[in-house]
Order: C-alpha cells, then sequence, then structure tokens
C-alpha cells in the first residue's frame, strides 16, 4: 500500500469535504444540539419539574419502576431525582450518541462517492498511478477519520455538559460509565464503518449527494428503535448488551465493506459512466 | 507480441465493446518515442475509450496492448506512473486552489517530497496561473481551468502524454495559449504525445502523424502532408490577383462550382480553395479571364488534413 497516495487522497476528501457548507453545517450543529444542549438542558431543569407544583410524583415512581430490576438495583441508593437523571443521561441518550459516527461517516461518505460522481472529478483520480485499493481505503479514510473525531469530540462535550448541568442533583460525576467506555471506543468506531459501507453502497446506485446522504441515513432508523425499545423499558444497555450490539454492527460494517471493496474496480466505474 | 524497440505504444487488434457497441474496433497501431500523434476523428469516434485502454482503467474486450513496454491490463500502476492524461473534462476539483491541487497531484505520482513545492511553483508560472494559484478552481475561467488540468499532466514529468480534446470549448486566444504550451513541453526532452481532437488544424498545427478514426475504426494513418497526397486526388491552389479586382475574383471562384474552402488572405489580393480535380483549373482560368481579373500567380498548395477528411468522409461529415 501506497501510505503516501492514500494520504494525499484524505486530504484532498477532507479540504473537499470542509468547504462545502451542505456538509458542514450537519457536522457542527447535530452534535451541538444533541450532545450538548439537550443534556445541559434536561441536566438542570428535570430536577426541578420534579418539585413542580402540578407533577404527579406517584407517575414518575411508575415509570421508573417499569425499569429493568438489575438497572433499579443498582441505583436503589439514590434519590428520585437522582434516578431520574442517571436514567435520562446515562441510558436514553447513550443510543442517541451512535448518531454521531453514523451522520458524520454518511454525510462524507455521500459526498466523496456520489457527490464526486456529480461533479465528476473522479476521473483524474483514476488516472493517477494508485491500486484500486488505494483508492478504496483512501476515501474510506477520509470519511471515517472525521466520523470518529466528531465522535470522540462530542464524546467530551457530552460529559462536560452532563456533569456539570447535574452537579447539583448528583453531587459527584457520574458520566461516563463502563458501558459508555464500550460504546465509546468499540461500538462507535464500528457505527463509523458501517456508515460508510452503507454511503457507498447507496453510492453506487444513485447518482448526486442530496439522494445518496438521504437513502444512507436509513442507517440511523434502527438506533431510533433502540431508543424506544429502552424507553418502554424492555431492554437496558448493559455492558453485555453494548458490547453484542458492537459484534452486530461491525459484522454488519465488514460485510458492507467487504462488498464495496469488490466492487470500487476503476475500469467498471469508468464504464458504468 | 513483437514490438520494435523504439515504440511507446504498440496496439493490435484492440478492441472495446459496450453491449452492442464496439466503441474501439480492432486497432493496429504503432508511436515511435518523441512522435506527436494526433488522433483525429469526430465524436464518438472512440478517442477516449482509447485513452483509457491504454491507460489501464478501462480492460480491452479483445486484441492487445503495449504501452511503455507494459501491459496496460496488467500493469496500470507502474504504467500511469510514467504517462500523463490530460482528461477531457478537466475534472479538476471545484473547491481547492490551484496550488492545492498540484500538491496533492504531486504526492499521487510520488514527486519527490523536496521538489514538489518547486516543481508546483515552476507550473504555475509556466501556465499562467502564478498570480491566481492560492484561489479557489470555482473562480476561474475555462481557459485557467484547462491550463491547470495540462499543468497536473505535466506534473510528474510524464514520457507519454495523453491530451484529450486540449482545446475543446476554449476561445481563440486560449486555445493559442495552450498549443504553445503543450509545443513547448513537447519539445522539451523525448515527450511522446498522443493528442486526440476533432480540429483538423489543431492536428495539422502539432502533430507530426495524424491517425484518422471513424466509428471505433482506424481509415488512416501518416504525415498531414503525406496523407494528404495519398489520399486526396484534388489540388489546392493560391491564387494572386490585383487588389482592385479581389472582389470579383473571389465572386468568380465562389460561384465556381468545383471550388471548396475558398478563402480570401486578409491583407493581400490572395485567395486559397480546393478542387477535387486538377482537370478543372484551365475551366476556372478561363472563368477568371472572361470576368476580367489579373492572374498574377497560380500556385499549388500542400493538401490539409480537412482535404483528406472530404475524401474521406464525402462533403456532409466533413462539415458536420
Ligand atoms: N462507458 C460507456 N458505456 C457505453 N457506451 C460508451 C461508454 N463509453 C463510451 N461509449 C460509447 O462508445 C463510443 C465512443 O466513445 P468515446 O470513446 O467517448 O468517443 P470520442 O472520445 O471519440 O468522442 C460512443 O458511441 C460512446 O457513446
Ligand atoms: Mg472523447
Amino acid at each position: 500500500m501506497n501510505r503516501r497516495a492514500i494520504l494525499a487522497i484524505v486530504r484532498r476528501d477532507l479540504l473537499t469535504v470542509s468547504r462545502s457548507k451542505g456538509v458542514m453545517y450537519p457536522l457542527i450543529i447535530v452534535p451541538l444540539i444533541l450532545m450538548v444542549a439537550m443534556p445541559a438542558a434536561l441536566g438542570y431543569f428535570m430536577p426541578a419539574s420534579t418539585r413542580a407544583p402540578n407533577v404527579n410524583i406517584g407517575e414518575l415512581e411508575q415509570f421508573l419502576a417499569q425499569m429493568p430490576a438489575t438497572l433499579q438495583a443498582q441505583f436503589a441508593t439514590y434519590t428520585l431525582e437522582q434516578q431520574l437523571i442517571v436514567y435520562m443521561l446515562l441510558y436514553m441518550f447513550a443510543p442517541l450518541f451512535l448518531v454521531m459516527p453514523l451522520m458524520v461517516s454518511t454525510v462524507i461518505a455521500a459526498d466523496s462517492f456520489a457527490g464526486e460522481k456529480e461533479r465528476k472529478t473522479l476521473e483524474a483520480l483514476i488516472y493517477t498511478p494508485t491500486s484500486d485499493m488505494e483508492l478504496f481505503v483512501g476515501k474510506l479514510l477520509s470519511g471515517w477519520l472525521p466520523a470518529m473525531a466528531v465522535s470522540l469530540i462530542s464524546f467530551v462535550l457530552y460529559g462536560v455538559s452532563a456533569n456539570l448541568s447535574a452537579w447539583p442533583t448528583m453531587q459527584h460525576i457520574f458520566f461516563p460509565n463502563a458501558m459508555w467506555l464500550v460504546l465509546v471506543f468499540w461500538v462507535t468506531p464500528g457505527a463509523a464503518a458501517l456508515g460508510m459501507g452503507a454511503a457507498v453502497l447507496v453510492s453506487s446506485r444513485v447518482s448526486t449527494f442530496q439522494e445518496a446522504y438521504q437513502l444512507s441515513s436509513i442507517v440511523v432508523i434502527p438506533i431510533v428503535l433502540l431508543v424506544l425499545v429502552q424507553a418502554l423499558g424492555v431492554i437496558y444497555l448493559s455492558v453485555a448488551l453494548t458490547v453484542a450490539l458492537g459484534v452486530v454492527i461491525w459484522i454488519a460494517a465488514v460485510a458492507l465493506l467487504w462488498w464495496g471493496v469488490r466492487t470500487f474496480r476503476r475500469n467498471e466505474i469508468i464504464a458504468r459512466w | 507480441m513483437t514490438a520494435q524497440a523504439s515504440a511507446v505504444i504498440v496496439t493490435k487488434g484492440l478492441t472495446r465493446r459496450f453491449g452492442a457497441l464496439t466503441a474501439v474496433d480492432s486497432l493496429d497501431l504503432v508511436i515511435e518515442q518523441g512522435e506527436v500523434l494526433g488522433f483525429l476523428g469526430h465524436n464518438g469516434a472512440g478517442k477516449t475509450t482509447t485513452v483509457r485502454l491504454l491507460n489501464g482503467v478501462l480492460t480491452a474486450s479483445a486484441g492487445q496492448a503495449r504501452v511503455l513496454g507494459l501491459d496496460p491490463a496488467s500493469d496500470g500502476v507502474a504504467l500511469r506512473r510514467r504517462t500523463g492524461v490530460l482528461t477531457e473534462t478537466p475534472s479538476l476539483d471545484e473547491r481547492l486552489t490551484a496550488r492545492e491541487q498540484l500538491a496533492i497531484y504531486a504526492d499521487l505520482y510520488d514527486v519527490p517530497r523536496s521538489q514538489v513545492s518547486a516543481r508546483v511553483d515552476e507550473l504555475l508560472e509556466a501556465f499562467q496561473l502564478a498570480d491566481r494559484g492560492d484561489d479557489r478552481v470555482s473562480g476561474y475561467s475555462k481557459g485557467m481551468r484547462q491550463r491547470l488540468a495540462l499543468a497536473r499532466s505535466f506534473l510528474h514529468k510524464p514520457e507519454l502524454l495523453f491530451l484529450d480534446e486540449p482545446t475543446s470549448g476554449l476561445d481563440p486566444v486560449s486555445t493559442r495559449q495552450v498549443h504553445t504550451l503543450i509545443r513547448e513541453q513537447s519539445r522539451s526532452g523525448d515527450h511522446t504525445v498522443f493528442l486526440c481532437t476533432h480540429n483538423l488544424e489543431e492536428a495539422q498545427r502539432l502533430c507530426h502523424r495524424v491517425a484518422v478514426l471513424e466509428h471505433g475504426r482506424l481509415v488512416a494513418i501518416g504525415a498531414p502532408a503525406e496523407l494528404g497526397r495519398n489520399l486526396w486526388q484534388g489540388v489546392r491552389l493560391e491564387v494572386e490577383t490585383s487588389p482592385a479586382c479581389v472582389e470579383l475574383a473571389s465572386s468568380v471562384i465562389h460561384a465556381f462550382p468545383a471550388a471548396r474552402d475558398v478563402t480570401l488572405a486578409e491583407d493581400r489580393p490572395i485567395l486559397t480553395l480546393a478542387l477535387a480535380d486538377r482537370e478543372q483549373i484551365p475551366q476556372l482560368v478561363e472563368r477568371l479571364a472572361a470576368a476580367g481579373a489579373p492572374l498574377y500567380r497560380l500556385d499549388p498548395q500542400e493538401p490539409t488534413l480537412e482535404d483528406v477528411y472530404f475524401a474521406l468522409h464525402g462533403e456532409q461529415e466533413a462539415t458536420r
């Protein structure tokens, strides 16, 4: 593998992407809302809401009572307010965090695969002395690296935002727990790869960045499902379940990328135009 | 396949089909080192497909090719290290500056790291982009884009340069600039140039030899003048008359049914024209004399590629 060429492709794609408003806006705004503003608001206002005059404490207690027993046992010593915080900020938000790697990787991959087809800029790259594999790896990294960077930054910001806003209630640093570490360092890289794979697959079928981005955003749906199932108290993200989730995501990612590597052949790409 | 020692490109029966369409049909070519070959054909003749086949970015349906001694199908990476390609659409990254673009391609073509910045400066200078080198391409004119794309194809000093319609869609000034740049760059050293064009004049001005392609098939190859002599039975004439009678002579010649491609020199009373047959000359002279236009001189000229085109394609095709 020609490292210099791969890095040149990454540099080219990142420069291109960083100068596109259509790509950069979601990359900045979504993490700020989802990972900073929302936890801050929840951490700060939720405890206060339990003291509001028209709130039925019984309903809140009922809501917490339907949570899995193991989870309830973990927080037996917490007050009602603390339980609400821990439940929302540690558990409800965890699946939402996976939106970061998925969104960043799909938006960038849609730009660098389908967008490039749309702009007709791939041809000069195809004539360079790179192998098909080097081209593909370069393009993969140019989506995967920023996806990881945005995710890690979001993780840190989320931690600061959650701990700070909930400090009056919690009085100690409660975030992250072991499950979050598994989520960030095992599931997130897989999710970033899965987003790349999905966008590569979709990009081979459609011809514009917008179509590719919208279609590949479908990978976010399972996450919404996960949020719902957890809210209903069916499951909760234990360490073991998070590890298992990572395994599933990695398998799906590797399968998609395996397919991608085999179909990313310059002579087929050029013949399909 | 036995290749001549000095040949840079040798193809034998090279063929590429797309479904029922044969884009390149049993192409046999030998191109020598240092040669500037014009690859002439209408839109859809198969020029771009041939460039792709010869660079190993498209696989052939049949036949073989050797380029710089390598097989494009199996040694594509090694081959592309030594070729430069100006693609038909400039294929530039709109959101990057010229300098960024050249630096990135210098990495892709493995230009020694210590030389990259000097080489980029040198090219920006040579292609008259130095003052706009740090602007994004999205603000460039068509001529600037073409110069940048051309600079990019020269970046690694390729031994073999493919230029796919380098001046199509450019205004006359940009066209002349591009022609000058191609000539300068191809003169320095023993570069071989494979120039695709549908512009006869361009081929005639820049190329040592011309290959004429029609529907994927090679119909003629040779030096422009030689092609003319072999394929064209007609004559090309230069006619000098008196300044006072230019208009008159011009109208007589225009009215002469066998005359084609009649042009008048800008500053002198000289007309050029083509006749399909030398037997028509006496008739033309008679008509001019009858109209009272004096004939000072009547010179035969080298046939142009356009004349060859007429011979090969007939009137409708050549003026298409
Ligand atoms: N990828 C492709 N798929 C189908 N047909 C193609 C493809 N590329 C070229 N062709 C067809 O092959 C013929 C030759 O095309 P091309 O090599 O681009 O011609 P030129 O460059 O001389 O204009 C045309 O009829 C074109 O439509
Ligand atoms: Mg073409």
